[in-house]
C-alpha cells in the first residue's frame, strides 16, 4: 500500500502536514490536532495555576501576610486550585495522551465521535475564558471547595463566572469521556479483544467512567450554588432552613471521584513504560485492569472521608473510613505489580523510565499518607493542614505530574516525528524530583505540627519549614519549565524519529511517526497479546531515524 | 529563626497521647513500606539492567501473589482503621459530668462563655486535669475549632451546634486556630487556649466583676420573651413544662422519640413546628431572627438547669446515647 | 497548499450517511446508540443531584412540603403528564415510520411530536406565570401565607400555617428541577426541528435513521424525568 504524499513537497502526509492555516486545526476533527490544541490550552493553564503556586510560595517565606493582601492571598490559592484541577489536572492526560493515542492503539481511524471531540475542545475553551475572565476581573476567593454559605452568601467576588467557567470545563469532560467509553467499546480493529488491550486504554476506560458518572453531580452543585446567589434561594443557607453540608455531600460526590480521574490515566501511563523500557510484559494483566475497575466503582463510595469533622455522624464517619481503606487495595496492588514487572527484566533508563521510578515512589508515599487521613484518630488532627496538602500534592503533582511528563516524553516521537534531547530529559527529570521533595515533604511536619491550610500568615515557629518549601518550589518551576523548552526545540532542530524508535509495543507504533491522518496505511489486524516483548528486539542505541527526510 | 527547629507539637491533653501513638505506628508502617518499596525498586532496576546478550523473561502474573499482597495490606489497614476508629469514637463521646463552655464563632473571631457568665474573646482559659466541652456554632459561616496541641479539630457550622471535649494534661499556652477557610480574615482568626493549674483557674473565674451566670440570663430572657407563659410549671400550660427535661427522651406526636439535647432545644426555639411533643399542638411562635446566638445560648443553659445538677446528659449534641468515657 | 487524498483501501461508500472513519455502517449505528445511552446514564446523575437535595428537605420539612405542593395545580399537572407520554407514542411512531420509510408519515409524527412537546411548555408557563403572580417565586418578593395539609377542617383559631422559609425551599427546588426539565424540554423540540427538516429532505431511510431512534430515546428519557417529577412535587399529601 502506497503512503499518502503531500504533493508540493513530496512529504509523507501525516496529521501535521495535512492542511495549514488556522482553519484546519480549529474546524478539525482530527483526534490528533485535537490533542495538540488540547495540549496548548492545558499547558497555558498549568503555568497560570504555577504562577499562583508561586506568588503563594514567596508570601509564605515569612510568617506575616506582608506579600499580599488577605483578600489577594485568598484568591491566590482558591484559583491556583480551580485551575490546576479543572483546567489541568482533569484533562491533561485523557484529552491530550488520551485523545491522540486511544484510535492508535485500538487500531482505529478516529474516536467514534470526532465532531463531539471537537466540541468538548470548544467547550474547554469556553469555560477556560470564563476563568480568565474572572481571574482579570478581580478573582474569586471561595476555595476551590466553594464551601457554602461562604460562598453563596458572604463573598461579593465573582463566584458565577468560576462556577459557570468550571461547569463548562466539566461539560467537556463528560464529553470526552463518552467519546472514549464508546470508541473503546465499538472502534477495536479485528483482533484488538478487551484482553489484548493497553491498559493505557483500560486506565481511560475506568476514568471515562468516573467523569460520565461523577462530573454531572458537581456541575448541579455548582449550578445551585449559582442560582442561590442569584435569586437568593435558601438551600445551602440555615437562616432559610437550608443545610450548608448537603452542598458538602454533592460537592465531594464528584471530587473525590475526581481524584481517581485525575491519578488512573496517569498509572495507565506508567504501565506501559515500565513494559516497555524492562522489555517484558506487565505483571499480572488482569489483575491491573481489574485494579483500575475497581478504584473507579469502589472510589464513588467514599466521598465523606472528607468531612470526617464536618458534623457527620460517627456511624457514617467509621463506614467512610473502612471503605477508605478498600480502596487503597487496587492501588497498593499496581504498584507491587510494576516492581515486579521489573523482576528479571532487561532495564534502561531513558527519561520517560526516569519519570516512572519517579511516579512509583512519590505514589507510594502518597498513596501511604492516604492511610494516615482514612484512620479517623489522626485525620481529626491533620484535617485542614498542610499534612492533607502536602499529601495529595505527592499524588498529584508527585504521581499525576510525573507520569504525564514521562508520558510526553515517550510519545513525542510519534507525536511530533522528533526525538527530544535526551540529556537534558534526564536532568529535568532530576530537577523535577528534588525539587519536588523539598517542596512538600516539609508540608507533612508543618501539618502535623497544626499549620492550618489556606493561612495567609502564620505563627514564626512555621517559618523554617516554609522557607525550605519555598526554595523547593522554584527549583521545581526550573524542572518544569526545560521540557517546555526543548520539546518546542525539538520540533524544530530535534532528530527526526522513526516509526518505533524504542522498539515497543502497541498499535500506535506501528505506524509513522507522526501518524498519517487516518492513522494507518491499512487496517490492522491484531493477532498477537497486549506487551509481546518476548517477540521485540532490544531498545535501538541510538534511536532516531536513519535515513534522512527530503528537505523542504 | 534557625535556633529551634520544632518538628513536633506539644502535648497537652489525654487525647494527644493516643493520636500520636497511632500516628508513630503509621509512620513506622509506612516508613518501612516506602523502604522497601525503594529499595526493591533500586536493587531491580540495578539488578536487572540491561546486558548483552541476556533477555527479558516473561513472567505472565501469579494469582497467589496478587491475593497475598491484596490481603495483607488489608489486614495491616484494619489494624490503621479499628485504632482510628477507637480513638474516634472516644473523641465524641464527652464525659457527663464534663465543664460545659459555649463558643459562638463568627467572622473572623471566637466568642467563648462560660456558664458562669464569664466571656473571653480569643482566648480560652480553662483548668488542667478537668473534662471541658465546648458547645459550638457560628454566627455566619462554616468555621472550626482547632487546637494543635489537643490534636482536636471540630467544624463549627451555623444553623446549630457542634461539640468537641478535652481534659488538658499541662498547664500552658496553646494556639487555636480557625481550621475550615471562612474568608478574608481566616489566617487571622486565631486565639489561645490558656491551661491553668485549678488554683489559678478558681482565682481568674471569682476574678470578673460581676459576671452573670448563664443560666441566669437564661431565666431573664425566658420571662422577657414570654416562654414563661406557655411553658408552666404545672400542668396547665400550653407547651411542655421544662423542668427536668435536658437530657431525657422526648415522645414526640409523630411517634418518634429524641433525646432534649442543645440541638433539640436550639431547634424548638428557632423551629418549633419541626418537633411537636405528643398531647400538646403546634402553636409556639418561632424566634428565629429575634435571638443572637449568644441569647440562644443563654436559653439553652437555662432549660438544662432545670434538669438538675445529675441529669442524664446526653454524649454530645447529635444525641448519640451516653457510653462511659474512658480518660 | 492542498493535500492528496490518501491512497487508503476505502470501501466504496453507497451511504453518503456513513462517516469515513466507520467501517461500516453497523459498527455506526451501534456506537451512535451506545454514545446516546451514556449520555442520558451522565444525564441521570446531574438530575439526580436535585432529587437528592429535594429528598432530603421533603423528609427534613414534611408538613411544609406537602402545604407547597398544594399550591400547584393538579389538572395541569396530569394534563401535562398525558401530553407527555403522547409526545413519546408519536415519537415511537416516527420512528416506526422511519423504518417504513415512509417519508411524510415521519415528518408528520415529528411535527405532532414538536406540537406536543410546545402544548407543555406553554402549560408550564401558564403554571410558572401563576406563581409569578402569587409570590411564589422564591427571591427577594416572596411570600407565603397558606394553611398546612388538613389544617382547614380545625377551626379558624387553631390553624396551623406553613413556614415560608421551608415552603420557599420547596418553590426553589420545584422552579431548579422543573425548570431544568424544561430545558431539556426545549432542547428535544429544537432538535426534533432540526429532525424533522432533514426527514422532509428525504435524509432517514429505513437503511439510516439512526439520529431519529436516538433522538427519541433522549425524549423518552425527558419523559421520564417528569414522570418522576409529577407525584414527587404534585402528588405528596394530596391523601390528606
Amino acid at each position: 500500500m502506497a503512503t499518502a504524499v503531500v504533493a508540493d513537497t513530496g512529504e509523507r502526509e501525516n496529521y501535521l502536514n495535512a492542511g495549514h492555516g488556522p482553519k484546519s486545526w480549529l474546524l478539525t476533527v482530527d483526534h490528533k490536532r485535537i490533542a495538540l490544541l488540547y495540549l496548548i490550552s492545558i499547558t497555558f493553564f498549568f503555568f497560570v495555576g504555577g504562577f499562583f503556586a508561586l506568588l503563594i510560595r514567596l508570601e509564605l517565606l515569612t510568617p506575616a501576610g506582608d506579600l499580599v493582601q488577605s483578600d489577594t492571598y485568598n484568591k491566590l490559592f482558591t484559583m491556583h486550585g480551580q485551575v490546576m484541577v479543572f483546567f489541568f489536572l482533569v484533562p491533561a492526560v485523557p484529552a491530550v495522551l488520551g485523545n491522540f493515542l486511544i484510535p492508535l492503539m485500538i487500531g482505529a481511524k478516529d474516536l467514534a465521535f470526532p465532531r463531539i471531540n471537537l466540541l468538548s475542545w470548544y467547550l474547554f475553551i469556553i469555560g477556560g475564558l470564563l476563568m480568565i475572565f474572572t481571574i482579570l476581573s478581580g478573582g474569586v476567593d471561595t476555595g476551590w471547595t466553594f464551601y457554602t454559605p461562604l460562598s453563596t452568601e458572604f463573598l461579593k467576588t465573582n463566584v458565577v463566572s468560576a462556577a459557570i467557567g468550571i461547569f463548562f470545563a466539566g461539560f467537556s469532560s463528560i464529553l470526552t469521556g463518552l467519546n472514549f467509553i464508546v470508541t473503546i467499546h465499538r472502534m477495536r480493529a479485528p483482533g484488538m479483544t478487551w484482553n489484548r488491550l493497553p491498559l493505557f486504554v483500560w486506565a481511560h476506560y475506568a476514568t471515562s467512567i468516573i467523569q460520565v458518572l461523577g462530573t454531572p453531580v458537581v456541575a448541579i452543585a455548582l449550578v445551585l450554588v449559582v442560582l442561590e446567589r442569584l435569586f437568593h434561594l435558601g438551600i445551602f443557607n440555615p437562616l432559610l432552613g437550608g443545610d450548608p453540608l448537603l452542598f458538602q455531600h454533592l460537592f465531594w460526590f464528584y471530587s473525590h471521584p475526581a481524584v481517581y480521574i485525575m491519578i488512573l490515566p496517569g498509572m495507565g501511563i506508567i504501565s506501559e513504560i515500565v513494559c516497555c523500557f524492562s522489555r517484558k510484559r506487565i505483571f499480572g494483566y488482569k489483575a491491573m485492569a481489574l485494579a483500575v475497575l475497581g478504584i473507579a466503582v469502589i472510589g464513588f463510595l467514599v466521598w465523606a472521608h472528607h468531612m470526617f469533622v464536618a458534623g457527620i455522624s460517627v456511624y457514617a464517619a467509621l463506614i467512610f473510613s473502612l471503605l477508605s481503606y478498600l480502596v487503597a487495595v487496587p492501588s497498593a496492588i499496581k504498584v507491587f505489580n510494576w516492581t515486579a514487572t521489573i523482576y528479571k527484566g532487561s532495564v534502561t533508563y531513558q527519561t520517560p523510565m526516569l519519570y516512572a521510578f519517579g511516579f512509583v515512589g512519590l505514589f507510594t508515599i502518597g498513596g501511604l499518607t492516604g492511610l494516615f487521613l482514612a484512620s479517623l484518630g489522626v485525620d481529626v488532627h491533620v484535617h485542614d493542614t498542610y499534612f492533607i496538602i502536602a499529601h495529595f500534592h505527592y499524588i498529584m503533582v508527585g504521581g499525576m505530574v510525573m507520569a504525564y511528563l514521562g508520558g510526553m516524553h515517550f510519545w513525542w516521537p510519534k507525536i511530533s516525528g522528533r526525538m527530544y534531547p535526551e540529556g537534558w530529559g534526564k536532568l529535568a527529570a532530576l530537577i523535577v524530583f528534588i525539587g519536588f521533595n523539598l517542596t512538600f515533604f516539609p508540608q507533612f511536619i508543618l501539618g502535623y505540627m497544626g499549620m492550618p491550610r489556606r493561612y495567609h500568615s502564620y505563627p514564626p515557629e512555621f517559618q523554617i519549614l516554609n522557607v525550605l518549601s519555598t526554595a523547593g518550589a522554584t527549583i521545581l518551576a526550573v524542572g518544569y519549565l526545560l521540557p517546555m523548552v526543548y520539546f518546542m526545540w525539538s520540533m524544530r532542530y530535534g532528530k527526526p524519529a522513526p516509526p518505533n524508535p524504542w522498539n515497543a509495543a502497541g498499535l500506535e507504533w506501528q505506524t509513522h511517526s507522526p501518524p498519517p491522518t487516518f492513522n494507518f496505511d491499512e487496517e490492522p489486524v491484531v493477532t498477537w497479546e497486549a506487551y509481546n516483548y518476548d517477540e521485540m528486539g532490544e531498545i535501538p542505541e541510538k534511536p532516531e531515524k536513519e535515513e534522512v527526510p527530503v528537505a523542504h | 529563626m534557625f535556633g529551634h527547629l520544632p518538628l513536633w507539637p506539644e502535648n497537652a491533653s489525654t487525647n494527644a497521647g493516643s493520636v500520636d501513638a497511632l500516628y508513630i505506628f503509621l509512620l513506622l508502617v509506612s516508613g518501612i513500606m516506602t523502604v522497601l518499596i525503594f529499595a526493591v525498586l533500586t536493587a531491580f532496576a540495578v539488578r536487572f539492567r540491561k546486558r548483552r546478550g541476556q533477555r527479558a523473561v516473561q513472567i505472565e502474573g501469579s494469582t497467589h501473589l496478587e491475593i497475598t499482597w491484596s490481603i495483607i495490606p488489608f489486614c495491616v489497614m484494619l489494624v490503621f482503621f479499628v485504632w482510628g476508629a477507637v480513638i474516634f469514637f472516644q473523641e465524641r463521646t464527652p464525659p457527663q459530668d464534663a465543664t460545659e463552655v459555649y463558643t459562638v464563632a463568627k467572622q473572623w473571631m471566637w466568642k467563648f462563655e462560660h456558664k458562669g457568665g464569664q466571656r473571653e474573646i480569643n482566648e480560652l482559659h480553662v483548668p488542667v486535669g478537668r473534662d471541658v466541652k465546648m458547645i459550638m456554632t457560628s454566627q455566619d459561616v462554616i468555621h472550626s475549632f482547632f487546637v494543635p496541641a489537643f490534636r482536636l479539630k471540630q467544624d463549627v457550622v451555623p444553623g446549630r451546634y457542634t461539640t468537641l471535649w478535652f481534659r488538658a494534661t499541662k498547664a500552658g499556652t496553646y494556639h487555636l486556630f480557625c481550621s475550615q477557610y471562612c474568608g478574608t480574615q481566616h489566617s487571622g482568626m486565631v486565639g489561645w487556649v490558656t491551661v491553668m493549674e485549678p488554683r489559678d483557674y478558681e482565682a481568674w473565674m471569682s476574678g470578673g466583676a460581676g459576671n452573670q451566670p448563664l443560666a441566669v440570663t437564661g431565666e431573664k430572657l425566658f420571662t422577657e420573651l414570654g416562654c414563661v407563659t406557655c411553658h408552666r410549671s404545672d400542668t396547665q400550660g400550653r407547651g411542655p413544662n421544662l423542668v427536668g427535661v435536658f437530657g431525657k427522651p422526648v415522645l414526640l406526636e409523630d411517634g418518634r422519640t429524641v433525646i432534649a439535647d442543645e440541638n433539640y432545644v436550639r431547634e424548638s426555639i428557632l423551629e418549633p413546628a419541626a418537633k411537636i411533643v405528643r398531647g400538646f399542638k403546634p402553636v409556639m411562635p418561632t424566634f428565629q431572627g429575634q435571638l443572637s446566638d449568644e441569647q440562644l445560648n443563654a436559653l439553652v443553659e437555662y432549660v438544662k438547669s432545670l434538669a438538675g445538677p445529675q441529669s442524664g446528659r446526653p454524649a454530645n449534641a447529635s444525641g448519640v446515647a451516653v457510653a462511659t468515657p474512658q480518660p | 497548499m492542498h493535500t492528496s487524498q490518501a491512497a487508503v483501501d476505502e470501501p466504496a461508500h453507497e451511504n453518503p450517511a456513513l462517516l469515513h472513519h466507520f467501517a461500516t455502517e453497523e459498527q455506526q449505528k451501534n456506537a451512535a446508540s451506545l454514545g446516546m445511552w451514556v449520555f442520558l446514564a451522565q444525564e441521570v446523575m446531574f438530575f439526580g443531584g436535585m432529587f437528592c437535595a429535594y429528598l432530603v428537605y421533603r423528609y427534613k420539612y414534611f408538613a411544609d412540603f406537602g402545604s407547597a405542593s398544594q399550591q400547584l395545580d393538579i389538572k395541569l399537572g396530569a394534563t401535562n403528564t398525558v401530553v407527555l407520554i403522547c409526545s413519546s407514542l408519536t415519537v415511537v411512531l416516527g420512528v416506526r415510520a422511519a423504518q417504513l420509510g415512509k417519508r411524510m408519515a415521519l415528518v408528520f409524527w415529528l411535527v405532532a411530536t414538536i406540537f406536543l412537546g410546545l402544548v407543555f411548555l406553554g402549560i408550564k408557563a401558564d403554571e410558572y406565570a401563576e406563581k409569578f403572580e402569587k409570590h411564589h417565586v422564591p427571591g427577594a418578593s416572596f411570600s407565603y401565607h397558606e394553611l398546612l395539609p388538613s389544617q382547614e377542617k380545625l377551626p379558624e383559631a387553631e390553624r396551623q400555617y406553613a413556614d415560608p422559609h421551608h415552603a420557599e425551599m420547596y418553590f426553589s427546588l420545584y422552579f431548579a428541577m422543573t425548570g431544568m426539565h424544561a430545558l431539556h424540554m426545549v432542547i428535544g423540540v429544537g432538535l426534533f426541528g432540526f429532525l424533522a427538516y432533514k426527514a422532509w429532505r428525504g435524509k432517514y431511510t429505513p437503511e439510516y435513521y439512526t439520529p431519529i431512534e436516538n433522538a427519541g430515546l433522549y425524549w423518552h428519557f425527558v419523559d421520564i424525568v417528569w414522570i418522576y417529577l409529577f407525584p414527587l412535587l404534585y402528588l405528596i399529601d394530596r391523601h390528606r
